[in-house]
């Protein structure tokens, strides 16, 4: 309607987006325009637009549905958005103290992660198969470049072109996935999908279309068998781009698979819940199994970050509020937590560079007391020990499941959590049980304070924050 | 009044307090590390102070819970639920009591990295409280699996030289019984709506559920207790912790199995307890007289505590599954003297390995010639731990066999043999280690308890004595509550028998 564009009132909902649009343009003509110092500046604003779109998102509670029904904002929608702002935001911080090792000192990649997130919060207000797919580009594109943006790392370019290519693949299933659903009921908006499922039943070419629709989706958040770009892609980008794609990305996928799976085809919910099952599943196990014998520790968490998307699927599986609630909660803790590992890994450092092998962090707790306890704090929650966060985001999930009567992905989920807490836990063990080899370097104060905020979350959710983040998380997921 | 209302949650979180203020202590130079020392061994005794007043204010003629706090917390599944009754009550003064010990214990034999130590210790004292004073089953789970973390690092930072290993054994095997009965938790609060556990104790679980959630939660206890087979991680984690870890360990950690079996296993399946006693009946006399014969022949002292332990521990399930009075009591009181004797001969192994470095019965002899005192304590607790009459041990055993005989007479004769065995590998150890002849050149100087020693053994000394002569304390403070519950347990039985007969 041409009055949505005249009537800037009407446009309410989408002023998180239309703000950092403009942001992202205007940060782009300040870094063509001035000199190339100045990329510091830029990064520090981009920050500053992130953050200051969460607040916006956070306290401004317009919602409704907006041009022709291509984009809603819910409840769901803006707990997501600011999770997704917030990782894009920390990750952008972490890369503050290393930026120049990491190629990352240029005005592009502040501006290619604002634009990103823009990209990531069209998928999650996505209510039509076009604006999902506009979505779902603007955010893959700025990433293709921001993997591969230190052009003169061999490992940076090798892992930019994979995740190009294979990303490229998943678009064409999903897109073919897409055709086949606007074949079979006539429409790409998607609650007008939800009505024609309704009157017209479901048809093997619908359920078709759903598959390569959830295998595109299913390779975005890297949920196995669609997972293998993940390891490459993480242990080569720079690292503080792999914090960047193990956060906000992910939350954006799969806040967009629970609108589909759980809103547009609901109707046919016993379909897709076989291959969320499956998804689950698969991730939970081959991601615990394949991840024991990583040596390097980005290797490692990508494996890490399969097997988490698993068991955030076992609350979607439920296919329950509780479920979705279980999710919401599930992603907000993966961040933090990822965040806070993230922000421990850039810290360990030598005269000579990052340390990224595992067996290279003997010691640490003994040279460098405080990230060794952070670290060993991030991933004690990973394993789901209470009283740490991690286990207040799998008691949730798994209480969906058992609901749900999903006995069996919820003892397989368990299992694979022990098997999980193996590969974690050699981490603890070569940090504080083995003898110190290397010297590590100083921390950079900015680190410091985020590894602080992690980890006091992170210990002290009982106290703090888990109520309050329950009660959001109820209600976002009371929009389904 | 503050005080009386809040008290568990006073008691519980008080260690935390200390933990923070560890945080703060700057710098690691010898005074930080003695004042680090000192911080610790104030908290751990306060918190002791304050679990003997809760003891003090604690009604024991009624059966129901005390101190109740009751708020919900986490969404609607995860409560702040506090109260504590007869069955828990002990276990909580006994915690408060063995933790300054622990500290004393490793007060010169730790000397590296104090803060963590001290830190490590201090949690794990709040999640043990936790477990025992806490009334709802998902906090219940979080302190009892948050211990993990704490004792994961005691076991695998200041332990022996296989302590990898050691303290992967402990992980895995404690954290995959766990994580069974986290989702039979699930369950439960599907069925019952809440995870308050003075609702649940009322709620009837459908018999064939009962029996799934018993085998859940008994994958947890029976490794934690542990019973055997299940114990394989014990002898190993025994052996490489710092003193103080084995006491905890034995004293109060391998309790929260027993604790379990008790709270949650008899009263609220007790359909599936009723079902699978005969099963427990079997595993624990198997554990009495086999870990008894295989304590016969070890050669580590520690790992010859440590099955000695797994022994007595099967004295504690037969008692609680013969379900009747004596047996409840007799399994309660034979956690607490276990707590305080297995807890005294760690810290008595402590004291001469802190001396020679060596746990081999093989490297001692003839120390009552240099060590007198150190004998005269020895043999205390190593009459104890045989069950002599006039010492706790006795008490413990005695109840539990006077309740397992009513049930069955077979088992009570085979768990005698229990006794006859302890007697000959205790006496065993007590005489290569004391007796004999100080043929030995390096233990021609070794040197009697100092004064720091002789302050944690003589009050466990006389509490063992005291209590092998008075076992009234801990009796009356249990009856009320195991009267009430083994009241329920046959009227449950009662009942589902009843249906079964007018089927």
């Amino acid at each position: 309607m041409a009055s949505d564009i005249i009537n800037l009132a009407s446009l309410a909902p989408a002023y998180p987006e239309i703000a950092l649009a403009l942001g992202a343009l205007v940060l782009l003509m300040i870094g063509v325009f001035s000199p190339r110092e100045n990329a510091n500046m830029i990064t520090g604003v981009s920050i500053g637009l992130l953050v200051f779109v969460a607040v916006l998102v956070m306290f401004d509670n317009a919602t409704g549905t907006l041009f022709n029904g291509a984009f809603v904002v819910d409840g769901f929608a803006r707990y997501m958005k600011v999770l997704v702002l917030l990782g894009s935001a920390f990750a952008l911080i972490l890369s503050v103290s290393n930026a120049s090792e990491n190629g990352l000192n240029k005005f592009e990649y502040p501006v290619l992660v604002v634009l990103a997130t823009l990209g990531m919060m069209t998928m999650v207000s996505a209510n039509d198969l076009m604006s999902l797919y506009v979505g779902l580009e603007l955010q893959s594109l700025a990433l293709y470049v921001i993997a591969a943006i230190k052009r003169e790392s061999g490992r940076a370019t090798e892992a930019g072109l994979k995740y190009f290519v294979l990303g490229a693949l998943s678009s064409g299933m999903l897109l073919y996935g897409a055709s086949l659903i606007y074949g079979f009921t006539g429409h790409t908006q998607l609650d007008l999908i939800t009505q024609a499922i309704t009157v017209n039943g479901r048809s093997i070419g619908l359920i078709f279309g759903l598959v390569f629709l959830l295998a595109g989706v299913a390779f975005k958040i890297s949920a196995v068998p669609f997972h293998m770009w993940t390891p490459d892609v993480y242990e080569g980008a720079p690292t503080p781009v792999t914090g960047l794609f193990a956060t906000a990305p992910k939350v954006a996928a799969m806040a967009l698979l629970v609108r589909l799976v759980m809103d547009t085809f609901a109707p046919i919910s016993h379909d897709w819940q076989q291959i969320v099952v499956f998804l689950s599943i698969a991730s939970m196990v081959l991601a615990s199994f394949a991840a024991i014998g990583q040596k390097n520790i980005k290797r490692l968490i990508a494996y890490s970050s399969i097997g988490h998307v698993g068991f955030a699927l076992v609350g979607l599986s439920a296919g329950t509020q509780p479920g979705v609630e279980g999710v919401a909660i599930y992603m907000a803790i993966y961040i933090t937590m990822t965040v806070g590992l993230f922000a421990c890994i850039l810290s360990i450092r030598t005269e000579n560079g990052f340390v990224e092998e595992i067996a290279d962090m003997a010691g640490l707790a003994q040279t460098r007391p405080f990230v060794a306890a952070v670290m060993a704090m991030m991933l004690f929650s990973l394993i789901g020990l209470p009283p740490l966060a991690g286990f207040f985001a799998k008691w949730q999930v798994f209480l969906a499941a058992m609901e749900a009567h999903l006995y069996l992905l919820a003892v397989i989920g368990m299992l694979a959590s022990a098997v999980s807490a193996y590969y974690y836990l050699k981490i603890v063990r070569t940090m504080y049980f083995d003898a110190p080899v290397l010297k590590f370097a100083a921390v950079p104060a900015e680190l410091r304070y985020v590894m602080g905020l992690a980890a006091f979350i992170v210990v002290t959710y009982f106290f703090t924050l888990g109520a309050p983040l329950t009660s959001l998380a109820t209600a976002a997921a009371g929009s389904f | 009044m503050i005080i009386s209302d809040h008290i568990l949650t006073i008691v519980t979180f008080l260690p935390l307090l200390g933990a923070a203020f560890l945080l703060l202590v700057p710098g690691d130079t010898k005074d930080a590390t003695a004042n680090m020392r000192w911080i610790a061994l104030a908290t751990t005794l306060i918190t002791f102070v304050f679990s003997l007043v809760l003891w003090a204010m604690f009604d024991s003629s009624k059966p129901g819970f005390q101190f109740v706090e009751s708020a919900d917390w986490i969404g609607t599944s995860i409560g702040y639920r506090m109260g504590v009754d007869g069955i828990s009550v002990l276990f909580i003064v006994l915690t408060g009591l063995l933790m300054p010990m622990a500290i004393l214990a490793s007060w010169e034999s730790v000397q590296t990295r104090v803060r963590e130590y001290m830190i490590a210790f201090l949690v794990l004292e709040t999640l043990m409280i936790g477990v025992f004073a806490t009334l709802d089953l998902a906090m219940f789970y979080i302190f009892f699996e948050g211990g993990l973390i704490p004792m994961f690092l005691i076991i695998g930072i200041w332990g022996g030289k296989r302590r990898i290993q050691a303290s992967y054994k402990f992980f895995f095997y404690t954290f995959t019984g766990s994580v069974l009965m986290l989702l039979a938790i699930m369950a439960m609060y599907w069925q019952a709506g809440t995870l308050d556990i003075s609702v649940l104790l009322k709620t009837r679980f459908p018999p064939e559920m009962q029996t799934w959630l018993w085998l859940a939660f008994f994958a947890s206890f029976a490794v934690k207790m542990p019973m055997w087979p299940f114990h394989r991680w014990l002898p190993e984690a025994h052996v490489e912790a710092p003193t103080a870890g084995s006491v905890i360990l034995a004293a109060i950690l391998l309790k929260m199995g027993g604790y379990g079996f008790l709270r949650f296993s008899l009263p609220m399946f007790p359909d599936a307890s009723a079902q699978f006693s005969n099963f427990i009946f079997l595993i624990s006399v198997a554990a009495i007289i086999l870990t008894s014969v295989i304590a016969l022949v070890q050669e580590d002292m520690k790992k010859l505590i440590a099955y000695s332990s797994v022994a007595h521990m099967g004295f504690v399930t037969m008692g609680i599954f013969a379900a009747n009075v004596h047996g409840v009591q007799g399994a309660i009181f034979q956690m607490v003297s276990h707590g305080l004797v297995s807890g005294a001969l760690f810290l008595c192994v402590g004291v001469i390995y802190d001396r020679m470095h060596t746990r081999e019965i093989a490297a001692y002899g003839g120390l009552v010639e240099r060590m007198p005192q150190y004998a005269f304590a020895f043999m205390i607790f190593t009459m104890a731990n045989v069950g002599l009459p006039g010492t706790s041990g006795f008490v413990g055993e005695f109840l539990t066999m006077i309740g397992v005989f009513q049930v069955n007479t077979w088992v009570a004769f085979g768990a005698a043999f229990g006794v006859i065995f302890s007697a000959a590998y205790a006496l065993y150890l007590y005489r290569r280690v004391i007796f004999g002849l100080m043929e030995k050149e390096n233990l021609k100087a070794i040197l009697d308890l100092n004064r720091r020693e002789l302050a944690v053994l003589v009050p466990l000394a006389v509490l063992t004595i005291f209590f092998g002569f008075y076992p009234a304390p801990i009796l009356d403070a249990t009856a009320a509550s195991v009267h009430a519950l083994v009241a329920q347990y046959a009227d449950s039985i009662g009942s589902a028998t009843m249906a079964l007969a007018v089927q």
